[in-house]
């Protein structure tokens, strides 16, 4: 889904300028309507035995992460935004990665554990 | 910038501008004092405010820190005249009977380093020249938020000030070190004769969120103005070293700090509302187990502190080393050596410091894992700053150096910074750092860098850039008087010290090392306490050193030599702007035609040429940033 | 000089300043909720089996909470679409409502749902004392399902003096259903729908307790983790209710009238704060309300 142009061109392109952001209003809509189903599947899968506790944590952050995703995606329109902004998301996504990842190798210690 | 709206600025300033000489073309409508002064939205204000308060919180932290060494060489000895004054003023809760309490030598030391670090030297060296050069070297107007700007410096005051504050409350100001370990700090300053808010500890938190608000303002607008702001043919290859280093010190501040920020939330919380996200199951105080529900982990604040801890190490010299390079380029007379692989450095070092914070952690008793790989990432971020001082003592090479005062200082911190650097490579290896760790060589590793490293980086920039915030030059001789003292100072200061630390004497003894003294020197023969007074004696002199640049900084500003709007001969932007630059900085536009070091440009009449001057058809190609020695 | 690329966007950088100012901004947010869910993380693996609390939190009100700051999110877009196509009586409108949902949320959040937990309250119990409240925890029916144990005793507290007065030697709870039947399989997982506590009253002795308190941050860690990253979430959706309100009052029509993309910029700004706020939020229901 494409964002509609930051200005409008011209007078006289205002009319089409409209129909096209109308197009997006629909979308929106649609992916409202996906994410409050997801988190009505969210709920119902957490009651869910799938074996492990592990396993019940995996299936609700993918389907969270989903979730986020389509609000990055879509509603701060992510899918058509510009190189810097993706550059520094990715810059941050690798540090708040590392974080995670790093405190949890602090934690694990394979003498201890 | 388009034509029209620099054409309309330019006749904007003939219509009012004042007849009294260009440099106080500033101010269109005259503002009252307060406007133009107090709350102002000028990025050379806001600079300008940041720089003279942070100078004198480096001086403030710099006292708290004499005071210790006087306890430091004569433990348990009266402190002369002070003694007595201060036990006036904070009671004898600090000073009984002249005699520093152990409390207060805690406060002290905690005290100095957080307003060392996060008081005096981050905003002068980012928060003031930053503002202050850089919207001037990329050819902005102003910053591109001026009121965010303005409430950045607002947040930075008010926290400043209650950081002060805090040593007037009941028990003194924090005691915890400027790591505030957990769960010490936790438990610290709690009890009936301590406040719920007003304490040392409980204060030192609160005033840390207004000081993470403000630098996470000033970064978000420092990215944001070199993206968005820089001038017609001000490409990112054009771009003074200082610049970049500004740019990557802004995306540290950005993004190290909040987990910092979450974690004061998290201990805030534990103090006040009596949470245990940092104290530990079953802990006993005082022989008392704690009311606690437990189960938080003290490790988990170590990560936190430390995910900020170790990118604030460089954003205190990556701001320094950009100084370093305008002020060397300037008085080498030629281009900076190795302009792109200092920038591909200065990224790369940017981004490995968010991953090596462990390493300050040998001692906690993490994971093995965890170790080596913390220890693998921190040699590899020797690498880049090495590449940084190889390129600047390169720049030195066959240049013809004037030997401003500027300069002194950039030269000094060459080595300086390199003994500051080199011995921390013995910290990194996790076997050595359990012997070293804690000790005063630590302190003197780190001091290397931040002293006479970053600091003297700091006063080499205030003496070069001096001229362009007052259209007036500082004292050479002054100038001359104040760097060789200080440099003397400092090696007498901390190259001791180093041998300390690998004696063994451990950096938070209140007694300077008085007592284990007397085991050390009947096993060793020696154990380097007594070279604390002569340490001590060159803090004092040095504190003594700073007296010639304090009467000679405000001294120039009205009876300084006045200069012209580039008396330093230099080629960057800021040096076309009139001095002092007016509101809006430029009287046009200016377009950058050249990179930023374009000095001793062959078949030239002078031997500097400017960004804004334009290509000549028949013109030599200027000698490009080379990757190679060959000249 | 003005500062240029205030409205229009600066041509190589494609980007207007505040749309690089917010995404920066957000970028030290991410980093900022990062630190405290990777606490989250690192606190919740550091517990001891049982010490890690599951189903106390109301999920049928926290699934709403969700669904409305969802159609907040909508509704945020909608009004910032609005704006685009110039029409100014529908972007007051979706923003009303967006406001609105914002205020919902926090009436639900700080009316609601904190305070039926100060209220509520949980006795751990002593490692040594577990054999003796067997009937009330069913242990020996977990162990044998593979389930971690039940070291407290949770429902609402009968004789309130006891928190303070210690001569009382006992605390008195009306318990909430699960300690009613404690070896029934049908008990061994929370429910969806949030039961309250029983009449049944069982009696603990104050000399067998760990820690008794109400289910305040002070409680355990999940519940200072719950209320700190709430509560800051909370901040959040508060600011952001500030800043819609500003561009709704007459000050956004007077904007409007002088450049009306400049309110849509503004707007958007705010929006895309906004749709964080709801991102965090997707992160933060799951892993308190559910797991």
């Amino acid at each position: 889904m494409n964002n509609p142009p930051d200005i409008s061109p011209a007078q006289h392109e205002t009319e089409q300028y409209a129909h096209d952001v109308s197009k997006h209003v629909r979308g929106y809509l649609i992916v409202g309507g996906t994410l409050i189903f997801c988190t009505a599947l969210t709920v119902f899968l957490s009651y869910v035995n799938f074996g492990s506790q592990k396993a019940n944590v995996s299936v609700a952050m993918l389907l969270a992460a989903f979730k986020a995703g389509l609000v990055a995606y879509i509603f701060m329109h992510l899918s058509a935004e510009k190189k810097l902004i993706y550059r520094v998301l990715l810059f941050t996504g690798i540090f708040v990665f590392a974080l995670f990842w790093l405190t949890y190798l602090a934690w694990y210690d394979p003498i201890s554990h | 910038m388009d034509a029209s709206s620099s054409v309309s600025t330019q006749h904007h300033h003939d219509a009012h501008s004042p007849a009294h000489g260009s440099g106080a073309a500033g101010d269109h409508h005259e503002l009252p004092f307060w406007r133009k002064y107090i709350i102002s939205t000028d990025h050379k204000v806001i600079g300008i405010q940041y720089g003279i308060s942070g100078l004198i919180f480096l001086f403030f932290g710099f006292c708290l820190m004499m005071l210790m060494r006087w306890q430091l060489a004569f433990p348990g000895q009266r402190l002369p005249i002070v003694g007595k004054m201060i036990e006036n003023v904070l009671g004898p809760g600090a000073m009984a009977n002249g005699v520093m309490t152990p409390e207060f030598y805690n406060s002290l030391g905690a005290m100095h380093g957080t307003i060392m670090i996060f008081l005096g030297i981050v905003p002068v060296a980012f928060a003031a020249f930053g503002n202050f050069v850089v919207p001037l070297q990329i050819g902005a107007p102003d910053m591109t938020f001026p009121k965010i700007n303005m409430a950045s410096y607002q947040a930075f005051f008010v926290g400043g000030l209650i950081m002060l504050l805090s040593f007037f409350v009941p028990g003194g100001a924090a005691k915890g070190g400027w790591t505030s370990y957990t769960p010490l700090s936790d438990i610290a300053d709690k009890g009936p004769t301590y406040h719920l808010i007003f304490n040392g500890q409980t204060l030192w938190l609160i005033a840390f969120i207004l000081l993470i608000t403000s630098s996470l303002l000033g970064a978000v607008n420092f990215i944001a103005t070199i993206i968005q702001l820089r001038a017609k043919g001000m490409t990112w290859m054009r771009l003074p070293f200082f610049v970049w280093a500004q740019f990557v010190t802004a995306f540290l501040l950005l993004l190290a700090f909040p987990p910092l920020e979450s974690a004061i939330v998290m201990q805030l919380m534990d103090r006040v509302a009596g949470t245990s996200f940092f104290l530990p199951s079953g802990l006993v105080v005082n022989g008392a187990a704690v009311s606690i529900s437990g189960g938080g982990s003290p490790l988990l604040w170590q990560h936190l502190f430390w995910f900020l801890g170790h990118p604030e190490v460089y954003v205190l010299i990556l701001p320094g080393m950009g100084i370093v390079a305008e002020i060397l380029a300037n008085n080498t007379r030629k281009p900076l050596w190795g302009y792109k692989s200092l920038v591909l450095s200065v990224l790369v070092l940017g981004f490995l410091s968010f991953i090596v914070w462990a390493h300050h952690m040998w001692l906690t008793g993490m994971g093995t894992a965890v170790s080596a790989f913390f220890q693998t990432t921190t040699m590899i971020i020797s690498i880049p700053s090495v590449i940084i001082l190889s390129a600047f003592f390169i720049s030195l090479w066959g240049g013809s150096i004037r030997f401003t005062v500027p300069m002194l200082f950039a030269t000094a911190f060459l080595p300086m910074f390199g003994i500051g650097g080199l011995t921390g490579i013995p910290l990194a290896f996790n076997t050595a750092d359990l012997y070293l760790h804690d000790t005063y060589y630590v302190i003197a590793h780190f001091h290397y860098i931040v002293a006479p490293g970053t600091i003297f980086a700091l006063f080499g920039g205030i003496y070069y850039w001096f001229p362009k915030a007052t259209g007036r030059k500082m004292s050479d001789f002054w100038g001359k008087v104040h760097f060789w003292p200080s440099l003397i100072c400092m090696n007498a200061i901390f190259l001791p010290m180093f041998l300390q630390g690998m004696l063994g004497m451990h950096r938070r003894w209140y007694d300077g090392g008085q007592g284990w003294n007397l085991a050390a020197e009947k096993v060793w023969g020696l154990s380097g306490f007594h070279w604390n007074t002569p340490i001590s004696i060159a803090a004092w002199v040095m504190g003594l050193a700073q007296i010639p640049f304090i009467i000679n900084f405000f001294w120039s500003i009205r009876h300084g030599e006045k200069v012209d709007d580039n008396p330093w001969e230099a080629t960057t932007l800021e040096w076309t702007a009139p001095s002092p630059p007016p509101h809006g900085n430029f009287v046009a536009a200016p377009v950058v035609y050249r990179g930023p070091y374009e000095y001793s440009l062959p078949g030239r009449a002078k031997d500097y040429t400017m960004q804004t001057e334009p290509v000549q058809p028949n013109e030599r190609k200027a000698p490009e940033p080379t990757m190679s020695l060959g000249h | 000089m003005e500062i240029p690329y205030t409205v229009t966007a600066r041509p190589d950088t494609g980007l207007w300043n505040a749309k690089i100012g917010i995404w920066l901004f957000l970028a030290s947010e991410v980093m900022l909720f990062g630190g405290l869910f990777s606490a989250y993380i690192f606190l919740r693996l550091d517990a001891e089996p049982g010490y890690w609390p599951h189903g106390l939190l109301n999920v049928p009100v926290g699934t709403f909470n969700t669904a409305i700051l969802i159609a907040s999110s909508v509704t945020v877009v909608l009004a910032w679409a609005a704006l685009k196509m110039r029409q100014f009586a529908r972007y007051k409108i979706y923003m009303g409502i967006t406001i609105l949902c914002g205020v919902i949320f926090l009436v639900v959040k700080l009316g609601y749902e904190w305070p039926q937990k100060y209220v509520h309250f949980g006795a751990y119990i002593k490692s040594s004392a577990l054999e003796k409240y067997e009937p009330l925890l069913g242990n020996k029916h977990l162990l044998a399902e593979g389930l971690p144990p039940r070291v407290e005793i949770t429902g609402h507290l009968h004789n309130h003096e006891a928190l303070h007065d210690p001569k009382i030697k006992e605390y008195e709870i009306a318990l909430d259903p699960v300690y009613t039947d404690p070896t029934n399989p049908k008990m061994d997982r929370p429910h969806f729908l949030y039961v309250p506590p029983t009449e049944k009253i069982g009696v603990v002795q104050k000399a067998d307790v760990e820690r008794a308190t109400m289910f305040l941050p002070t409680h355990n860690t999940y519940f200072a983790t719950y209320f700190t990253i709430t509560g800051l979430h909370g901040l959040h959706v508060l600011a952001g209710v500030l800043v819609f309100t500003y561009f709704w009052l007459p000050v956004g029509s007077k904007l409007y009238r002088e450049n009306p993309e400049h309110l849509a910029n503004r707007v958007e700004v705010a929006g895309l704060f906004w749709h964080f706020v709801d991102l965090v939020w997707i992160f933060v229901f799951p892993l308190f309300y559910l797991l």
